[in-house]
């Protein structure tokens, strides 16, 4: 995959359709692949890749990349072509200045999930079909990809590419993920159990800002809790109540904008599972207004900033009895 | 050299508990982090914590001042009433060398009082690392893992810990706890030693040095033109210097409580748009201005005004933690063949 991947890039950079390229490249472990743009060949050759570590998404970039001169070529996984189509129902870059090529997905892993079974002073990775062997100093172990890939992978929603000039590779379906199962299940808790769940979830927050700068929902030029005239601008949370404050204005902010990419949960230091807080978004706008997808297609009106007859009344909240 | 069987650690802990605060590393909803000890609290066997010990000593957020306002007259309230006795249990090699980082800003005068107050009142018992991973560079900065600084030092092994002091503090300590240990010689604890610089010299980051950096090199590195690739995907979160043990920068702000206002102060990133924000705006405007000063700051101008000392202890929290992948080492490997 990777070896037609540089192919192609080095075709489109040479016949003048794109003058940069979008991708992954390389880094000192195996693990630790930065987002980048190439702009010639020999570029391409000595860093490009992809592999099982190629989790980050690319196009909250277009936002910034298009804004320089020519074209760019993006590569994009399923998960990956939601937020382009999000980004695109928000005008936040310009359609024209992209070339967008699909690539086929196994699901991700990373260095911080190898590391949650335990493994450390990795040096390297063999991927052999479904199995993957993690080679550290300490010993070598192998893994079934299912066991190792990042949560969002495992209850992965699509792998139907939904934008694209072209696709390598075969297109997959619409799955049927059991992602909402958590969310389930932290509804049928007491509201007491539900708090110390987030409670101590949250707890662990540094307020650093990962989560939300990842975001491809994320893109306002000025984010309230930057902006000093908005009044709740903070660096840091001073205690318990602003930490869950954060999160939940966040929530609400991209609330039928998210499309549950999960980079939110992914870049978390402290592994807090914010794609379940989204979720809980995603599944109450499909029981109460009907499934939606964001990102599903272009210039979608989105439930919650669309008013039609059957919209649920706002006494739906005391008939659920606060779930 | 004093000895006690992992078995009994628990009652080590009580011990120390029993007339001061004690933190030890523990598992936080499955995150390493340094936490209170409570009788049961069992210290992880994680590598490091994700939040550094520096919290101890410049946490997160702190008030400074409290101004009321009651008519025409102005209360000025001090805030501090820290003056627990407290133990940090538990500390990484890495992590010990940041404080004489910090001390060297925190310090010097003028003398910030609130972290003087706090190391005054604090004892650091450190651990020595026996399953370094592949993200630590300790040895780059002169630290041995298997030797950490720390008023107390412990070793633990399969079975036993072992602690010795450093310092009078940790003498001090050490007194206290001596009826429940047993004095023993340092074979285990040289055997482990042994043991952890072979796996040091196995690590891929095992030849990775600063030299380069060294000496007067300001101009050529700030001029590079390989920070705009390097920055590139860069999003300004600020994970890594919040991570990072040795990052010291802050922020004061004044809040409105509606009958005074509170002056509290929080840590701050380079990274962030509105960091060092004047009257005429941010001096660094772009990502790429940002980014380039963490890095100017630990690998060229915190050296070159202290002799030498680079602002980095080579933890790896930033190699493992950031969202993209970029971090310290990966500059400095850049920018070296520029030099
Ligand atoms: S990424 Fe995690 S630690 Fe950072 S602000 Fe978001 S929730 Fe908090
Ligand atoms: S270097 Fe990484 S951790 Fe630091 S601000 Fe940039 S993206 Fe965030
Ligand atoms: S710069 Fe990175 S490796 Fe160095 S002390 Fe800070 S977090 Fe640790
Ligand atoms: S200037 Fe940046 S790198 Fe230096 S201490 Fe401050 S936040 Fe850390
Ligand atoms: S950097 Fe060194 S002292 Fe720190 S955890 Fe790794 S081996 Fe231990």
């Amino acid at each position: 995959m990777q070896g037609m991947m540089i192919a192609r890039a080095k075709e489109l950079l040479q016949n003048g359709t794109v003058n940069r390229v979008l991708g992954w490249q390389t880094g000192e472990f195996v693990y630790d692949i930065t987002p980048a743009v190439f702009e010639t060949a020999e570029e391409l050759d000595e860093k490009f890749v992809y592999n099982a570590f190629c989790g980050n998404n690319l196009s909250k970039y277009l936002v910034k990349e298009t804004k320089k001169d020519g074209k760019i070529l993006v590569f994009l996984k399923p998960c990956d072509t939601y937020s382009f189509n999000q980004l695109l129902t928000e005008h936040r870059f310009d359609r024209e200045k992209v070339y967008a090529i699909g690539i086929p997905c196994d699901g991700k892993t990373s260095g911080e999930m190898v590391k949650s079974k335990g493994l450390s002073g990795i040096t390297g990775i063999d991927e052999d079909g479904d199995n993957i062997t993690v080679h550290t100093i300490y010993e070598d172990k192998t893994f079934n990809r299912d066991e190792i890939l990042e949560e969002r992978c495992r209850t992965c929603k699509s792998k139907k590419h939904v934008a694209y000039d072209e696709l390598i590779g075969e297109d997959g379906e619409v799955l049927d993920s059991h992602r909402f199962d958590m969310v389930a299940k932290l509804e049928a808790m007491t509201p007491d159990e539900r708090f110390a769940f987030w409670r101590s979830q949250l707890s662990k927050c540094i307020r650093c800002n990962a989560c939300r700068n990842v975001c491809p929902a994320c893109t306002c030029e000025k984010c309230v809790f930057d902006n000093p005239a908005s009044g709740i601008a903070q660096k840091a949370a001073a205690d318990s109540f602003e930490e869950n404050m954060f999160h939940i204005i966040r929530a609400f902010h991209v609330a039928g904008r998210c499309t549950d990419c999960g980079e939110c949960s992914r870049v978390c230091p402290q592994n807090i599972p914010l794609h379940l807080l989204n979720r809980k978004f995603i599944k109450d706008i499909d029981e109460l207004y009907g499934d939606y997808q964001a990102g599903a297609e272009v210039g979608s009106r989105a439930p919650l900033v669309n008013y039609t007859a059957e919209d649920v009344e706002p006494s739906i909240v005391y008939h659920r009895e606060g779930k | 050299m004093l000895k006690i069987s992992l078995s009994k650690i628990q009652d080590l802990f009580a011990a120390i508990a029993a007339d001061e605060a004690l933190y030890i590393p523990a598992d936080n909803a499955g995150q390493p982090q340094f936490m209170r000890w409570q009788e049961g609290l069992a210290m992880t066997d994680a590598l490091n914590t994700v939040r550094s010990a520096k919290d101890f000593f410049f946490p997160q957020t702190e008030n400074l001042v409290s101004f009321k306002i009651q008519g025409k007259s102005i209360e000025i309230v001090d805030p501090r009433t820290e003056t627990e006795d407290f133990v940090v249990f538990g500390v990484r090699a890495c992590d010990v060398r940041s404080f004489s980082i910090l001390d060297r800003v925190f310090l010097v005068d003028p003398k910030d009082t609130y972290y003087e107050n706090r190391r005054k009142h604090g004892t650091l018992v450190s651990m020595a690392c026996s399953r370094p991973a592949e993200t630590c560079f300790c040895h780059t900065f002169g630290i041995d893992a298997a030797e950490p600084e720390g008023d107390a030092v412990c070793w633990k092994t399969e079975d036993s810990l072992y602690i010795r002091a450093n310092t009078e503090k940790g003498e001090k300590l050490l007194e206290k706890l001596r009826p429940m240990m047993e004095e023993c010689g340092d074979e285990a604890v040289k055997a482990q030693q042994e043991k952890t610089h072979e796996i040091l010299g196995k690590l891929p980051l095992n030849n990775f040095t600063t030299e380069k950096f060294d000496g007067d090199v300001l101009l050529k590195v700030f001029n590079s033109d390989k920070w705009k690739s390097l920055s590139e995907a860069c999003l300004g979160c600020g994970t890594c210097t919040f991570v990072c043990p040795t990052c010291q920068c802050y922020d004061i702000r004044d809040f409105d409580t509606g009958h005074g206002v509170q002056r509290f102060r929080c840590w701050d990133s380079c990274m962030y748009s509105d960091f060092t924000l004047m009257a005429s705006g941010n001096p660094r405007t772009s990502q790429l201005e940002r980014f380039r000063q963490r890095f100017m700051h630990k690998l060229v101008y915190f050296p070159a005004n202290n002799d030498g000392i680079y602002g980095c202890v080579g933890c790896g929290r930033c190699l493992s933690k950031c969202p993209i992948s970029m971090n310290i080492v990966k500059v400095a490997k850049c920018l070296e063949g520029e030099l």
